[in-house]
Protein backbone atom coordinates (compact mmCIF):
# COMPACT_ATOMS: atom_id res chain seq x y z
CA UNK A 1 0.00 0.00 0.00
CA UNK A 2 2.78 2.43 1.06
CA UNK A 3 4.85 1.28 -1.89
CA UNK A 4 1.96 2.00 -4.27
CA UNK A 5 1.46 5.49 -2.73
CA UNK A 6 5.14 6.28 -3.24
CA UNK A 7 4.92 5.13 -6.85
CA UNK A 8 1.87 7.35 -7.44
CA UNK A 9 3.62 10.29 -5.81
CA UNK A 10 6.69 9.80 -8.01
CA UNK A 11 4.51 9.48 -11.13
CA UNK A 12 2.63 12.66 -10.20
CA UNK A 13 5.93 14.52 -9.80
CA UNK A 14 7.10 13.29 -13.19
CA UNK A 15 3.79 14.38 -14.73
CA UNK A 16 4.09 17.80 -13.09
CA UNK A 17 7.61 18.22 -14.47
CA UNK A 18 6.53 17.13 -17.97
CA UNK A 19 3.57 19.49 -17.73
CA UNK A 20 5.83 22.31 -16.49
CA UNK A 21 8.24 21.82 -19.36
CA UNK A 22 5.98 20.86 -22.25
CA UNK A 23 2.33 20.93 -21.23
CA UNK A 24 2.00 24.69 -21.42
CA UNK A 25 2.90 24.64 -25.09
CA UNK A 26 0.27 21.96 -25.78
CA UNK A 27 -2.49 23.72 -23.82
CA UNK A 28 -1.83 27.33 -24.76
CA UNK A 29 -2.24 28.08 -28.46
CA UNK A 30 -0.79 31.62 -28.16
CA UNK A 31 2.31 30.27 -26.41
CA UNK A 32 2.76 27.82 -29.31
CA UNK A 33 2.65 30.76 -31.72
CA UNK A 34 5.18 32.59 -29.57
CA UNK A 35 7.43 29.52 -29.59
CA UNK A 36 7.28 29.24 -33.39
CA UNK A 37 8.01 32.97 -33.77
CA UNK A 38 10.88 32.72 -31.29
CA UNK A 39 12.41 29.70 -33.01
CA UNK A 40 12.24 31.46 -36.38
CA UNK A 41 14.00 34.47 -34.83
CA UNK A 42 16.63 32.16 -33.29
CA UNK A 43 17.48 30.50 -36.63
CA UNK A 44 17.42 33.79 -38.58
CA UNK A 45 19.64 35.47 -35.98
CA UNK A 46 21.99 32.45 -36.00
CA UNK A 47 22.78 32.89 -39.71
CA UNK A 48 23.08 36.68 -39.63
CA UNK A 49 24.67 36.83 -36.18
CA UNK A 50 27.47 34.50 -37.25
CA UNK A 51 28.74 37.15 -39.67
CA UNK A 52 28.00 40.01 -37.25
CA UNK A 53 30.32 38.29 -34.76
CA UNK A 54 32.97 37.28 -37.30
CA UNK A 55 33.19 40.72 -38.90
CA UNK A 56 32.79 42.71 -35.69
CA UNK A 57 29.62 44.43 -36.89
CA UNK A 58 28.02 44.58 -33.44
CA UNK A 59 28.03 48.37 -33.27
CA UNK A 60 26.41 48.93 -36.64
CA UNK A 61 23.96 46.12 -35.90
CA UNK A 62 23.06 47.71 -32.58
CA UNK A 63 22.73 51.13 -34.21
CA UNK A 64 20.49 49.65 -36.86
CA UNK A 65 18.35 47.95 -34.25
CA UNK A 66 17.78 51.28 -32.48
CA UNK A 67 17.66 53.28 -35.69
CA UNK A 68 14.45 51.57 -36.83
CA UNK A 69 12.56 53.04 -33.84
CA UNK A 70 11.33 56.30 -35.49
CA UNK A 71 10.08 54.38 -38.52
CA UNK A 72 8.12 51.94 -36.39
CA UNK A 73 6.69 54.75 -34.24
CA UNK A 74 5.72 56.86 -37.27
CA UNK A 75 4.14 53.82 -38.96
CA UNK A 76 2.07 53.12 -35.86
CA UNK A 77 0.91 56.76 -35.74
CA UNK A 78 -0.09 56.55 -39.39
CA UNK A 79 -1.78 53.22 -38.84
CA UNK A 80 0.47 51.24 -41.20
CA UNK A 81 2.60 48.18 -40.53
CA UNK A 82 5.46 48.68 -38.07
CA UNK A 83 7.64 46.47 -40.29
CA UNK A 84 7.12 48.87 -43.21
CA UNK A 85 8.23 51.77 -41.02
CA UNK A 86 11.25 49.77 -39.87
CA UNK A 87 12.28 49.12 -43.49
CA UNK A 88 12.09 52.87 -44.32
CA UNK A 89 14.08 53.72 -41.18
CA UNK A 90 16.73 51.08 -41.92
CA UNK A 91 17.21 52.39 -45.48
CA UNK A 92 17.55 56.00 -44.20
CA UNK A 93 19.96 54.87 -41.49
CA UNK A 94 22.22 52.88 -43.83
CA UNK A 95 22.25 55.60 -46.49
CA UNK A 96 23.01 58.18 -43.80
CA UNK A 97 25.94 56.16 -42.48
CA UNK A 98 27.29 55.80 -46.02
CA UNK A 99 26.97 59.54 -46.75
CA UNK A 100 28.55 60.70 -43.46
CA UNK A 101 31.34 58.16 -43.86
CA UNK A 102 32.22 58.92 -47.51
CA UNK A 103 31.34 62.57 -48.02
CA UNK A 104 32.38 64.02 -44.64
CA UNK A 105 35.38 61.67 -44.35
CA UNK A 106 34.54 60.82 -40.75
CA UNK A 107 35.33 57.37 -39.37
CA UNK A 108 32.73 54.63 -39.72
CA UNK A 109 32.23 54.56 -35.93
CA UNK A 110 31.46 58.28 -35.79
CA UNK A 111 29.03 58.02 -38.70
CA UNK A 112 27.23 55.09 -37.10
CA UNK A 113 27.18 56.75 -33.66
CA UNK A 114 25.72 59.99 -35.04
CA UNK A 115 22.96 58.27 -36.97
CA UNK A 116 22.32 55.90 -34.06
CA UNK A 117 21.62 58.61 -31.45
CA UNK A 118 19.88 60.84 -33.99
CA UNK A 119 17.41 58.17 -35.05
CA UNK A 120 16.88 56.94 -31.48
CA UNK A 121 16.13 60.47 -30.27
CA UNK A 122 13.75 61.02 -33.16
CA UNK A 123 11.96 57.79 -32.28
CA UNK A 124 11.60 58.77 -28.62
CA UNK A 125 10.35 62.25 -29.67
CA UNK A 126 7.69 60.79 -31.96
CA UNK A 127 6.45 58.40 -29.29
CA UNK A 128 6.50 61.07 -26.55
CA UNK A 129 4.36 63.42 -28.68
CA UNK A 130 1.60 60.86 -28.95
CA UNK A 131 -0.22 59.71 -25.82
CA UNK A 132 -1.37 56.57 -27.65
CA UNK A 133 2.23 55.54 -28.38
CA UNK A 134 3.78 56.01 -24.94
CA UNK A 135 2.87 52.46 -23.94
CA UNK A 136 3.97 51.14 -27.31
CA UNK A 137 7.53 52.44 -26.83
CA UNK A 138 8.18 49.70 -24.29
CA UNK A 139 6.77 47.08 -26.66
CA UNK A 140 8.95 48.34 -29.51
CA UNK A 141 12.07 48.36 -27.34
CA UNK A 142 11.50 45.12 -25.43
CA UNK A 143 9.24 43.15 -27.75
CA UNK A 144 5.62 42.18 -27.74
CA UNK A 145 5.68 38.46 -28.32
CA UNK A 146 2.26 38.04 -26.66
CA UNK A 147 0.63 39.67 -29.69
CA UNK A 148 2.41 37.57 -32.32
CA UNK A 149 0.03 36.41 -35.03
CA UNK A 150 0.23 33.97 -37.93
CA UNK A 151 0.81 36.93 -40.28
CA UNK A 152 3.97 37.88 -38.31
CA UNK A 153 5.15 34.29 -38.42
CA UNK A 154 4.65 34.03 -42.19
CA UNK A 155 6.72 37.21 -42.71
CA UNK A 156 9.42 35.78 -40.41
CA UNK A 157 9.40 32.49 -42.34
CA UNK A 158 9.77 34.27 -45.70
CA UNK A 159 12.62 36.38 -44.25
CA UNK A 160 14.35 33.22 -42.95
CA UNK A 161 14.08 31.54 -46.37
CA UNK A 162 15.52 34.68 -48.04
CA UNK A 163 18.38 34.92 -45.54
CA UNK A 164 19.20 31.20 -45.85
CA UNK A 165 19.21 31.64 -49.65
CA UNK A 166 21.48 34.70 -49.46
CA UNK A 167 23.85 32.81 -47.15
CA UNK A 168 23.98 29.81 -49.51
CA UNK A 169 24.75 31.99 -52.52
CA UNK A 170 27.09 34.47 -50.83
CA UNK A 171 28.91 32.25 -48.33
CA UNK A 172 32.24 32.45 -50.18
CA UNK A 173 32.51 36.26 -50.44
CA UNK A 174 31.09 36.51 -46.89
CA UNK A 175 33.87 34.24 -45.62
CA UNK A 176 36.51 36.23 -47.49
CA UNK A 177 35.07 39.45 -46.01
CA UNK A 178 35.57 37.96 -42.55
CA UNK A 179 39.27 37.45 -43.28
CA UNK A 180 40.26 40.52 -45.32
CA UNK A 181 38.30 42.90 -47.53
CA UNK A 182 41.17 42.98 -50.02
CA UNK A 183 40.88 39.23 -50.48
CA UNK A 184 37.26 39.62 -51.61
CA UNK A 185 38.18 41.92 -54.49
CA UNK A 186 41.28 39.99 -55.49
CA UNK A 187 39.21 36.78 -55.58
CA UNK A 188 36.88 38.22 -58.22
CA UNK A 189 34.04 39.42 -55.95
CA UNK A 190 33.01 42.96 -55.06
CA UNK A 191 33.69 43.71 -51.39
CA UNK A 192 31.35 46.71 -51.51
CA UNK A 193 28.48 44.74 -53.03
CA UNK A 194 28.74 41.83 -50.62
CA UNK A 195 29.22 44.13 -47.62
CA UNK A 196 25.96 45.84 -48.59
CA UNK A 197 24.24 42.48 -49.04
CA UNK A 198 25.42 41.52 -45.55
CA UNK A 199 24.12 44.79 -44.10
CA UNK A 200 20.76 44.19 -45.81
CA UNK A 201 20.72 40.79 -44.10
CA UNK A 202 21.35 42.42 -40.70
CA UNK A 203 18.62 45.01 -41.36
CA UNK A 204 16.13 42.33 -42.45
CA UNK A 205 16.86 40.26 -39.36
CA UNK A 206 16.36 43.25 -37.06
CA UNK A 207 13.13 44.21 -38.79
CA UNK A 208 11.51 40.76 -38.65
CA UNK A 209 12.71 40.08 -35.10
CA UNK A 210 11.75 43.28 -33.31
CA UNK A 211 8.20 42.22 -32.46
CA UNK A 212 9.44 39.06 -30.77
CA UNK A 213 12.39 40.36 -28.74
CA UNK A 214 12.24 44.14 -29.27
CA UNK A 215 14.65 46.50 -30.97
CA UNK A 216 16.73 46.90 -27.81
CA UNK A 217 17.22 43.18 -27.27
CA UNK A 218 17.48 41.88 -30.83
CA UNK A 219 21.24 42.43 -30.71
CA UNK A 220 21.38 39.93 -27.85
CA UNK A 221 19.90 37.26 -30.12
CA UNK A 222 22.27 38.26 -32.92
CA UNK A 223 25.41 38.16 -30.80
CA UNK A 224 25.05 35.76 -27.84
CA UNK A 225 24.14 32.51 -29.69
CA UNK A 226 26.66 33.23 -32.48
CA UNK A 227 29.36 33.95 -29.89
CA UNK A 228 28.50 30.60 -28.25
CA UNK A 229 28.90 28.96 -31.65
CA UNK A 230 32.28 30.66 -32.17
CA UNK A 231 33.57 29.03 -28.97
CA UNK A 232 33.21 25.49 -30.31
CA UNK A 233 32.87 25.55 -34.08
CA UNK A 234 35.59 24.71 -36.60
CA UNK A 235 33.48 25.57 -39.63
CA UNK A 236 31.03 28.35 -40.41
CA UNK A 237 28.20 25.85 -40.95
CA UNK A 238 28.75 24.32 -37.50
CA UNK A 239 28.95 27.81 -35.94
CA UNK A 240 25.53 28.58 -37.42
CA UNK A 241 24.11 25.26 -36.22
CA UNK A 242 25.40 25.72 -32.67
CA UNK A 243 24.09 29.32 -32.70
CA UNK A 244 20.67 28.12 -33.92
CA UNK A 245 20.58 25.43 -31.23
CA UNK A 246 21.68 27.82 -28.49
CA UNK A 247 19.19 30.46 -29.66
CA UNK A 248 16.35 27.91 -29.83
CA UNK A 249 17.10 26.64 -26.31
CA UNK A 250 17.10 30.27 -25.11
CA UNK A 251 13.73 30.89 -26.72
CA UNK A 252 12.27 27.76 -25.11
CA UNK A 253 13.66 28.42 -21.63
CA UNK A 254 12.88 32.14 -21.87
CA UNK A 255 9.25 31.54 -22.82
CA UNK A 256 8.82 28.93 -20.06
CA UNK A 257 10.29 31.30 -17.47
CA UNK A 258 8.15 34.12 -18.75
CA UNK A 259 4.98 31.97 -18.59
CA UNK A 260 5.54 30.40 -15.19
CA UNK A 261 7.05 33.39 -13.37
CA UNK A 262 5.29 36.24 -15.20
CA UNK A 263 8.51 37.74 -16.58
CA UNK A 264 9.07 39.83 -19.69
CA UNK A 265 9.44 37.27 -22.52
CA UNK A 266 11.96 39.14 -24.71
CA UNK A 267 14.27 39.89 -21.79
CA UNK A 268 13.99 36.30 -20.47
CA UNK A 269 14.98 34.91 -23.88
CA UNK A 270 17.96 37.22 -24.33
CA UNK A 271 19.16 36.79 -20.75
CA UNK A 272 19.02 33.00 -21.20
CA UNK A 273 21.09 33.33 -24.39
CA UNK A 274 23.72 35.38 -22.54
CA UNK A 275 23.77 32.92 -19.61
CA UNK A 276 24.16 30.01 -22.07
CA UNK A 277 27.13 31.86 -23.59
CA UNK A 278 28.68 32.40 -20.14
CA UNK A 279 28.29 28.72 -19.22
CA UNK A 280 29.68 27.65 -22.60
CA UNK A 281 32.66 29.98 -22.19
CA UNK A 282 33.42 28.52 -18.74
CA UNK A 283 33.13 25.00 -20.18
CA UNK A 284 35.35 25.84 -23.18
CA UNK A 285 38.02 27.47 -21.01
CA UNK A 286 38.00 24.59 -18.52
CA UNK A 287 38.30 22.07 -21.34
CA UNK A 288 41.16 24.05 -22.86
CA UNK A 289 43.10 24.29 -19.60
CA UNK A 290 42.61 20.54 -18.91
CA UNK A 291 43.86 19.68 -22.39
CA UNK A 292 46.81 22.09 -21.97
CA UNK A 293 47.68 20.43 -18.65
CA UNK A 294 47.37 17.03 -20.31
CA UNK A 295 49.71 18.17 -23.10
CA UNK A 296 52.21 19.51 -20.55
CA UNK A 297 52.16 16.19 -18.68
CA UNK A 298 52.62 14.36 -21.96
CA UNK A 299 55.56 16.61 -22.91
CA UNK A 300 57.06 16.04 -19.47
CA UNK A 301 56.83 12.27 -19.89
CA UNK A 302 57.86 12.30 -23.58
CA UNK A 303 60.01 15.40 -24.02
CA UNK A 304 60.80 14.59 -27.69
CA UNK A 305 57.28 13.72 -28.77
CA UNK A 306 56.78 16.91 -30.82
CA UNK A 307 59.80 16.90 -33.03
CA UNK A 308 58.89 19.27 -35.82
CA UNK A 309 59.63 22.96 -35.60
CA UNK A 310 56.77 25.44 -35.91
CA UNK A 311 57.28 28.89 -37.28
CA UNK B 1 53.65 20.94 -60.63
CA UNK B 2 52.77 22.25 -64.09
CA UNK B 3 54.60 25.25 -65.52
CA UNK B 4 52.78 28.45 -66.29
CA UNK B 5 51.67 28.65 -69.93
CA UNK B 6 53.63 31.29 -71.82
CA UNK B 7 51.61 34.29 -72.94
CA UNK B 8 52.46 37.09 -75.35
CA UNK B 9 51.69 39.70 -72.69
CA UNK B 10 54.16 40.91 -70.10
CA UNK B 11 53.10 39.67 -66.61
CA UNK B 12 53.41 43.21 -65.25
CA UNK B 13 53.96 46.36 -67.25
CA UNK B 14 53.72 49.88 -65.89
CA UNK B 15 54.55 53.12 -67.61
CA UNK B 16 55.00 56.30 -65.58
CA UNK B 17 52.61 54.90 -63.01
CA UNK B 18 51.60 57.15 -60.14
CA UNK B 19 50.04 55.39 -57.15
CA UNK B 20 48.27 56.95 -54.19
CA UNK B 21 44.93 57.49 -52.55
CA UNK B 22 42.32 59.45 -54.46
CA UNK B 23 44.22 62.21 -56.21
CA UNK B 24 46.99 62.29 -53.59
CA UNK B 25 50.11 60.64 -55.04
CA UNK B 26 52.31 58.48 -52.81
CA UNK B 27 54.81 57.23 -55.40
CA UNK B 28 55.31 58.64 -58.88
CA UNK B 29 57.14 57.51 -61.98
CA UNK B 30 57.04 53.73 -61.56
CA UNK B 31 58.01 52.00 -64.79
CA UNK B 32 58.09 48.21 -64.96
CA UNK B 33 58.36 45.56 -67.64
CA UNK B 34 58.53 42.23 -65.85
CA UNK B 35 59.04 38.91 -67.58
CA UNK B 36 57.74 35.46 -66.48
CA UNK B 37 59.75 34.01 -63.59
CA UNK B 38 61.14 37.34 -62.43
CA UNK B 39 61.15 38.52 -58.82
CA UNK B 40 60.80 42.21 -57.95
CA UNK B 41 61.43 43.05 -54.29
CA UNK B 42 60.02 46.31 -52.93
CA UNK B 43 62.02 47.56 -49.95
CA UNK B 44 61.32 50.56 -47.76
CA UNK B 45 60.43 51.68 -44.28
CA UNK B 46 56.86 51.87 -42.93
CA UNK B 47 54.83 54.33 -44.96
CA UNK B 48 57.28 54.25 -47.86
CA UNK B 49 54.53 53.21 -50.27
CA UNK B 50 55.31 49.48 -50.68
CA UNK B 51 51.82 48.34 -49.75
CA UNK B 52 50.21 51.13 -51.77
CA UNK B 53 52.07 49.99 -54.87
CA UNK B 54 51.21 46.33 -54.23
CA UNK B 55 47.53 47.17 -53.67
CA UNK B 56 47.54 49.09 -56.94
CA UNK B 57 49.05 46.10 -58.74
CA UNK B 58 46.36 43.93 -57.13
CA UNK B 59 43.65 46.28 -58.39
CA UNK B 60 42.54 47.33 -54.90
CA UNK B 61 43.50 50.99 -55.48
CA UNK B 62 43.10 52.81 -58.77
CA UNK B 63 46.29 54.39 -60.14
CA UNK B 64 46.36 58.18 -59.77
CA UNK B 65 47.60 58.23 -63.36
CA UNK B 66 49.80 56.26 -65.69
CA UNK B 67 49.51 52.96 -67.43
CA UNK B 68 49.35 49.58 -65.66
CA UNK B 69 48.67 46.14 -67.12
CA UNK B 70 48.93 42.66 -65.65
CA UNK B 71 48.97 39.84 -68.23
CA UNK B 72 47.62 42.30 -70.76
CA UNK B 73 44.60 43.38 -68.69
CA UNK B 74 43.96 46.23 -66.28
CA UNK B 75 44.85 45.48 -62.65
CA UNK B 76 42.18 43.50 -60.78
CA UNK B 77 40.65 42.00 -63.92
CA UNK B 78 42.21 38.53 -63.70
CA UNK B 79 41.58 37.13 -60.20
CA UNK B 80 42.23 33.54 -61.32
CA UNK B 81 45.69 34.43 -62.64
CA UNK B 82 46.87 36.98 -60.06
CA UNK B 83 47.07 36.17 -56.33
CA UNK B 84 47.58 38.69 -53.54
CA UNK B 85 48.73 38.13 -49.97
CA UNK B 86 47.62 41.11 -47.83
CA UNK B 87 49.76 42.46 -45.03
CA UNK B 88 48.59 41.05 -41.68
CA UNK B 89 45.41 39.36 -42.89
CA UNK B 90 42.92 39.09 -40.05
CA UNK B 91 43.28 35.43 -39.26
CA UNK B 92 41.18 36.57 -36.37
CA UNK B 93 40.92 35.03 -32.96
CA UNK B 94 37.26 34.34 -33.59
CA UNK B 95 37.38 32.75 -37.03
CA UNK B 96 35.98 29.25 -36.60
CA UNK B 97 37.77 27.88 -39.63
CA UNK B 98 40.15 24.96 -39.82
CA UNK B 99 43.38 25.36 -41.77
CA UNK B 100 42.12 23.27 -44.71
CA UNK B 101 39.03 25.48 -45.18
CA UNK B 102 41.16 28.61 -44.94
CA UNK B 103 43.52 27.32 -47.64
CA UNK B 104 40.55 26.25 -49.77
CA UNK B 105 39.53 29.93 -49.90
CA UNK B 106 42.41 30.31 -52.33
CA UNK B 107 40.31 28.36 -54.84
CA UNK B 108 37.30 30.72 -54.61
CA UNK B 109 38.50 32.82 -57.57
CA UNK B 110 38.23 29.69 -59.72
CA UNK B 111 34.98 28.47 -58.16
CA UNK B 112 32.97 31.71 -58.14
CA UNK B 113 29.77 31.78 -56.12
CA UNK B 114 28.24 28.40 -56.77
CA UNK B 115 30.65 25.96 -58.48
CA UNK B 116 31.22 22.82 -56.42
CA UNK B 117 34.72 22.06 -55.13
CA UNK B 118 36.15 19.28 -57.31
CA UNK B 119 38.62 16.51 -56.49
CA UNK B 120 41.21 18.55 -58.42
CA UNK B 121 40.59 21.57 -56.15
CA UNK B 122 40.93 19.40 -53.06
CA UNK B 123 44.16 17.95 -54.41
CA UNK B 124 45.58 21.46 -54.92
CA UNK B 125 44.59 22.45 -51.38
CA UNK B 126 46.30 19.38 -49.88
CA UNK B 127 49.40 19.99 -51.99
CA UNK B 128 49.55 23.68 -50.97
CA UNK B 129 49.37 22.74 -47.27
CA UNK B 130 52.15 20.19 -47.75
CA UNK B 131 54.34 22.77 -49.52
CA UNK B 132 54.22 25.12 -46.53
CA UNK B 133 54.42 22.28 -44.00
CA UNK B 134 51.06 22.67 -42.29
CA UNK B 135 49.44 19.43 -43.47
CA UNK B 136 49.60 18.05 -39.92
CA UNK B 137 47.50 21.01 -38.73
CA UNK B 138 44.95 20.72 -41.56
CA UNK B 139 42.03 20.10 -39.21
CA UNK B 140 43.14 22.53 -36.48
CA UNK B 141 41.16 25.74 -36.04
CA UNK B 142 43.25 28.61 -37.39
CA UNK B 143 42.74 30.60 -34.17
CA UNK B 144 44.61 27.89 -32.22
CA UNK B 145 47.75 28.26 -34.34
CA UNK B 146 50.82 30.39 -33.68
CA UNK B 147 51.35 33.57 -35.68
CA UNK B 148 53.94 31.81 -37.83
CA UNK B 149 51.62 28.90 -38.58
CA UNK B 150 48.82 31.33 -39.46
CA UNK B 151 51.16 33.08 -41.89
CA UNK B 152 52.00 29.70 -43.44
CA UNK B 153 48.27 29.09 -43.84
CA UNK B 154 47.86 32.39 -45.68
CA UNK B 155 50.81 31.51 -47.90
CA UNK B 156 49.21 28.14 -48.69
CA UNK B 157 46.00 29.98 -49.56
CA UNK B 158 47.91 32.13 -52.07
CA UNK B 159 49.64 29.05 -53.55
CA UNK B 160 46.28 27.30 -53.91
CA UNK B 161 45.25 30.00 -56.39
CA UNK B 162 47.86 28.56 -58.81
CA UNK B 163 48.29 32.03 -60.24
CA UNK B 164 50.76 33.34 -62.79
CA UNK B 165 51.52 36.49 -60.80
CA UNK B 166 52.02 36.56 -57.01
CA UNK B 167 51.81 39.85 -55.09
CA UNK B 168 53.09 39.25 -51.57
CA UNK B 169 52.90 41.99 -48.95
CA UNK B 170 55.47 41.22 -46.27
CA UNK B 171 55.18 37.41 -46.49
CA UNK B 172 58.03 36.95 -44.01
CA UNK B 173 56.48 39.17 -41.31
CA UNK B 174 56.41 37.36 -37.98
CA UNK B 175 58.39 34.40 -39.30
CA UNK B 176 61.58 33.06 -37.79
CA UNK B 177 64.64 31.99 -39.77
CA UNK B 178 63.03 28.69 -40.85
CA UNK B 179 59.93 30.52 -41.97
CA UNK B 180 61.96 33.00 -44.00
CA UNK B 181 63.85 30.18 -45.67
CA UNK B 182 60.53 28.50 -46.46
CA UNK B 183 59.23 31.68 -48.14
CA UNK B 184 62.48 32.03 -50.12
CA UNK B 185 62.24 28.38 -51.26
CA UNK B 186 58.58 28.75 -52.22
CA UNK B 187 59.29 31.90 -54.21
CA UNK B 188 62.18 30.14 -56.00
CA UNK B 189 59.98 27.14 -56.80
CA UNK B 190 57.20 29.37 -58.14
CA UNK B 191 59.65 31.35 -60.26
CA UNK B 192 61.09 28.11 -61.64
CA UNK B 193 57.67 27.28 -63.10
CA UNK B 194 57.35 30.71 -64.67
CA UNK B 195 55.42 32.59 -61.98
CA UNK B 196 56.22 36.30 -61.66
CA UNK B 197 56.55 37.52 -58.08
CA UNK B 198 56.43 40.99 -56.53
CA UNK B 199 57.24 41.01 -52.83
CA UNK B 200 57.21 43.88 -50.34
CA UNK B 201 59.55 43.53 -47.38
CA UNK B 202 61.57 45.35 -44.71
CA UNK B 203 64.35 42.78 -44.93
CA UNK B 204 67.31 43.53 -47.18
CA UNK B 205 68.17 39.80 -47.10
CA UNK B 206 64.94 39.00 -48.93
CA UNK B 207 66.39 40.78 -51.98
CA UNK B 208 69.26 38.35 -52.31
CA UNK B 209 67.80 36.33 -55.19
CA UNK B 210 65.69 39.08 -56.74
CA UNK B 211 65.81 39.88 -60.43
CA UNK B 212 65.36 43.51 -59.47
CA UNK B 213 64.87 45.61 -56.37
CA UNK B 214 62.96 48.85 -55.94
CA UNK B 215 63.94 51.01 -52.95
CA UNK B 216 61.04 53.19 -51.87
CA UNK B 217 60.75 56.22 -49.58
CA UNK B 218 57.48 57.77 -50.74
CA UNK B 219 59.24 57.91 -54.12
CA UNK B 220 61.41 55.56 -56.12
CA UNK B 221 64.90 55.94 -54.63
CA UNK B 222 66.48 53.31 -56.86
CA UNK B 223 65.51 50.43 -59.08
CA UNK B 224 67.53 47.72 -60.78
CA UNK B 225 69.44 44.55 -59.99
CA UNK B 226 70.20 44.14 -56.26
CA UNK B 227 73.86 45.09 -56.63
CA UNK B 228 72.84 48.40 -58.22
CA UNK B 229 69.64 49.29 -56.34
CA UNK B 230 71.11 48.48 -52.93
CA UNK B 231 74.23 50.64 -53.25
CA UNK B 232 75.26 52.40 -50.05
CA UNK B 233 74.22 55.85 -51.24
CA UNK B 234 70.69 54.61 -51.98
CA UNK B 235 70.40 52.75 -48.68
CA UNK B 236 71.58 55.84 -46.80
CA UNK B 237 69.00 57.91 -48.63
CA UNK B 238 66.26 55.38 -47.89
CA UNK B 239 67.07 54.23 -44.35
CA UNK B 240 69.73 56.63 -43.11
CA UNK B 241 72.30 53.82 -42.79
CA UNK B 242 74.19 51.40 -44.99
CA UNK B 243 74.52 47.62 -44.97
CA UNK B 244 77.42 46.19 -42.93
CA UNK B 245 79.95 44.66 -45.34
Amino acid sequence: MIHSQCENHSQNRKLAIVNFLFGVFVDDQQLRLELIAGLLVAVTCAITGTFVVLRGLSFIGDALAHGVLPGIAAAMLLGVSGMFGAVVSAVIMMSGVGIVNRRLRLSGDTAIGLLFVGMLSLGVLITSRSVSLVGDLEEILFGDIAHVEWSTISVQLIALICIAFIFTVCRRPFLLLSVDEGLVNTSGFSAKLFHNVMMAMVATTVIVSFQTVGTLLVMGMLIAPAATGALFARRISSMIMIAALSGSISVYIGLLASYHYDLAAGASIVLTAVILFALSAIFAETRKSISRRHDDDHDHEHPHAHGHVHI
Amino acid sequence: MASVTATSHSPISADHLCVGYGKRPVIEGVTLDMQPGELLVLIGTNGSGKSTLLKTLAGLIKPVHGDLHLLGEHAGQLPKRVAYLPQHPVSSHTLPLCVRDMVAMGRYAHLGLMKQTSAHDREIVEESMTRVGIEAEADQPIRDLSGGQQQRTHLAQVLARQAEVLLLDEPTAGLDINGRKLVADLVSAERARGVTVVMATHELNDAEHATSVMLLAQRVVSVGPPEVALRDEFLRECFGFTQPH
